[in-house]
């Protein structure tokens, strides 16, 4: 059904692409955001939110300081609280990736890098693929890929394809995360397929956006991509992460993506190793929330560092 | 992977995540001990003096003790009614849509309450009563306001006006929507109407008496008795002009059989045997959902639950073992817990019969599957059941439930399809799962059924009408057909 990569690792056979009912699925995204999480097993999601949590800074004013920034509260989210975990990673540019390994050396906080002239993918391949191995040479752990929606929306699956098995060549083991860009997809239809394409191609996540659109992650999209990732294990056993990013800002939205994981793919994906939050502002409110949880009232903005 | 730092050795197992109780609060409702009948705008005692107690089906924890009414008590209500209806016919139709305008808002403003009462008191999950019971009660007032001074629109030059009396009976599965798809078309229509609601379920009807005495409704428009089916046989023997019943066939039968020859009118909304359609080119996650939805929503406790899935054979294995793992997910439990997705079974009775036909459906050799849950040991529960390879002659492939239980079978063409779906004594909904739309309209033409749900199962919607063909019973509600029972027309 879909075409395999030259001499690639990952053919395993797919489940059929299938349709996606788009009431059908937003239907079920919005039911299962109804679910009340409370107590100790709102304290469970939100800590579960930050060791899952990509921290990110991808501006073009970002500097090493604004990075080391970044570093620092990454490790250590609330300083005054040392119960509460790191985040998995921090998502920067490739230029800032230095900068980032500096500061989180000896931490358990991994370094990711945008590449393939992120946002919009519209370079060369070779271009694209010699950034990827730059990124990597400098220290980055995983690489956070755009796929080229241009070629994708134009029916040539094969190219977008071969770009990702490229890509996944030159991460060399770094762990490649493959983003779709679902706003710029237009159907669910083209999600799942876009999904299924990238899990072919090699992609250790899939991940819905660049953040930099003002439709990004939706519980919706998300469940859609859940959805593939459940059927490519049914059919092969192997276990491919997801990734919402852009606009998650509110620990309520955050503790949402986390149940659609829970209920649609169970216990296993609970782990930063196969489930990713990017985010930029997201920490804070989940800080406050915590804090909340522990003290029982709330704190101002103010008592949260603003990194 | 890189390696990880010894403060923080664990970072990357899965954890357990169970979500910790989250009940809707209790404290909004206030349910008295007893209850009388509500007879023209008043409170009575029922003149034997007889009750009953109502329990919570969660734990049979008895919640009011529930006055019985008998034949004086229903005939005090027809009269009751009676003596309303030139009042109330006699109102212009605008003046009439105030009232159900104003307890469409009242019944918005108390929705909350209600929500809790009906869960407590019926066991249905509080995310249902909360989002779907009680807005689409509301919603069923609002629309039939809109009517109330239209009629003369709705069937131009046939000069439409009120039949007087209506006698409704409602059942227990929808107590409060139930009330709201008989009152609001009767009452737009300038009817006056006496209701039973269901002997397991009477308190949001109750409730409901108290929130038209606060919307003014002039006394005796509406009158409402409870009591267990001798009432209702009582009301269909009383002197009214219309019986508007809901609930199994047998009993509707039996209301036929008397009510043959007197002139009194009938619509009948009875049981049912819906086939879920499924064909290989559907979305079949989202259809997955819809199996669920059709079946497992209100415990299977639907009269157009789609309790037959027939699944095209080429993907009937994963279609199966999506099911499987969906029901997995399903939270079983306290019907106030606002994370419950499959609450109580209404009743011992009702219990009593899912397990003899789900033991007939294991004798007669069809497979098993209940997810793995655990049961409150208190009050009345059944776990999700799906049976797979039953044959069409299987009494739970034949056979109205009312529980949550589901029947798997297979075709290979639409045509079977068809055929295997209109072999049933019912035909009150279908379901059709394709993304081919001419197929879609193709097995609508020749689906016997009241409703055909493509792509979706369990809407409703005040505006669309609702009824059945064949043992499903006849008459529509809701839609401009749902208000023509509650009119009479000039004859040509």
């Amino acid at each position: 059904m879909l075409p395999a990569g030259p001499g690639h690792a990952h053919r395993q056979r797919l489940p059929r692409t299938g349709a996606i009912d788009q009431v059908g699925v937003e239907a079920r995204a919005a039911e299962l955001a109804k679910r009340s999480i409370k107590q100790e097993s709102k304290r469970v999601a939100l800590e579960l939110a930050i060791r899952c949590c990509d921290l990110t800074t991808l501006e073009g004013q970002d500097t090493p300081g604004k990075v080391a920034a970044l570093c620092a509260k990454a490790m250590r989210p609330d300083p005054s609280d040392p119960s509460v975990p790191s985040v998995a990673a921090v998502c920067v540019y490739p230029t800032l990736v230095p900068a980032a390994v500096e500061r989180l050396a000896g931490s358990s906080v991994r370094v990711a890098s945008v590449a393939t002239a992120f946002p919009s993918g519209q370079s060369p391949l070779p271009i694209r693929l010699a950034e990827v191995v730059e990124a990597v040479a400098m220290g980055a752990d995983e690489v956070d890929m755009v796929i080229d929606r241009g070629a994708f929306l134009a029916g040539r699956y094969g190219r977008v394809f071969d770009d990702i098995v490229a890509v996944k060549e030159a991460c060399a083991g770094a762990h490649l995360k493959v983003i779709l860009e679902a706003g710029e997809l237009g159907t669910y239809d083209n999600l799942r397929r876009a999904s299924l394409l990238a899990i072919a191609a090699g992609a250790d996540f899939i991940k819905t956006s660049t953040g930099k659109l003002p439709s990004a992650a939706t519980l919706p999209v998300q469940l859609v991509m859940l959805e593939a990732v459940r059927d490519v294990y049914e059919e092969s056993g192997r276990r491919v992460g997801v990734k919402a990013a852009g606009g998650i800002r509110a620990s309520r939205n955050a503790i949402q993506y986390l149940v659609q994981v829970h209920e649609t793919l169970g216990r296993d994906w609970l782990t930063p190793s196969l489930y990713r939050i990017g985010a930029s502002s997201l920490l804070n409110d989940i800080l406050m929330q915590l804090r909340k949880e522990r003290t029982g009232v709330y704190q101002s903005h103010d008592y949260f560092g603003d990194d | 992977m890189t390696e990880l730092s010894p403060r923080d050795p664990t970072p990357l197992l899965p954890i357990d995540w169970a979500y910790a109780a989250a009940p809707e609060s209790r404290e909004i409702v206030t349910i008295a001990e007893r209850y009388g009948l509500f007879i023209g705008g008043e409170w009575v005692e029922p003149r034997a003096g007889a009750s009953f107690t109502t329990c919570s089906p969660r734990d049979e924890e008895p919640l009011a003790e529930i006055a019985q009414a008998g034949a004086a008590d229903v005939a005090a209500a027809v009269d009751a009614a009676r003596a309303a209806f030139p009042g109330w016919s006699g109102l212009a139709g605008s003046e009439r849509a105030k009232y159900l305008f104003r307890i469409a808002r009242l019944l918005q403003e108390r929705a909350r309450e209600f929500a809790v009462l009906e869960s407590l008191n019926g066991g249905k999950p509080i995310k249902e009563s909360r989002d779907v019971d009680l807005p689409l009660a509301a919603a069923h007032f609002f629309y039939h306001a809109g009517w109330a001074d239209k009629l003369e629109y709705a069937f131009p030059n046939r000069s439409p006006r009120p039949l007087g009396v209506v006698g409704q009976i409602i059942p227990w599965n929808f107590p409060l929507l139930m009330l709201a798809w008989k009152l609001a078309p009767a009452l737009a229509a300038g009817n006056t109407a006496v209701l039973k609601p269901a002997e397991t379920t009477p308190l949001t009807a109750l409730a409901f008496c108290e929130l038209l005495l606060q919307a003014e409704l002039p006394a005796g428009v509406v009158n409402i008795i409870t009591g267990d089916g001798a009432t209702g046989a009582a009301l269909v023997e009383a002197a009214v002009d219309k019986i508007a019943f809901t609930g199994s066939t047998e009993v509707g039968k039996e209301i036929q059989r008397r009510l043959a020859g007197s002139g009194t009118r009938l619509t009948l909304e009875l049981g049912g045997k819906a086939a879920n359609i499924v064909f290989d080119d559907a979305a079949l996650d989202q259809a997955v959902e819809g199996i669920v939805n059709g079946i497992y929503f209100n415990q299977g406790h639907v009269c157009c639950a789609g309790s037959r899935l027939l699944v095209q054979e080429s993907i009937a294995e994963a279609a199966v073992e999506k099911l499987k793992q969906r029901m997995a997910s399903l939270r079983v439990g306290d019907p106030l817990d606002k994370n419950t997705d499959v609450g109580a079974i209404n009743s011992r009775a009702q219990l009593t019969k899912i397990e003899q036909l789900v033991a007939a459906g294991s004798a007669e050799g069809a497979d098993i599957y209940q997810p793995p849950c655990r049961l409150p040991e208190k009050g009345y529960w059944f776990a999700p059941t799906v049976f797979t390879n039953v044959a069409q002659s299987h009494r739970i492939a034949r056979e109205e439930i009312f529980g949550p239980v589901l029947a798997v079978l297979t075709f290979r063409t639409p045509q079977e399809a068809v055929e295997k779906a209109n072999n049933t004594p019912y035909g009150l909904s279908a379901g059709v799962w394709t993304e081919k739309g001419s197929r879609i309209l193709w097995m609508a033409e020749r689906l016997r059924a009241g409703v055909v749900w493509a792509n979706t199962f369990n809407r409703f919607d005040p505006a669309s009408p609702f009824g059945g063909y064949k043992e499903s019973g006849f008459g529509r509600e809701g839609g401009r057909h749902g208000l023509e029972p509650y009119l009479a027309f000039e004859s040509a």
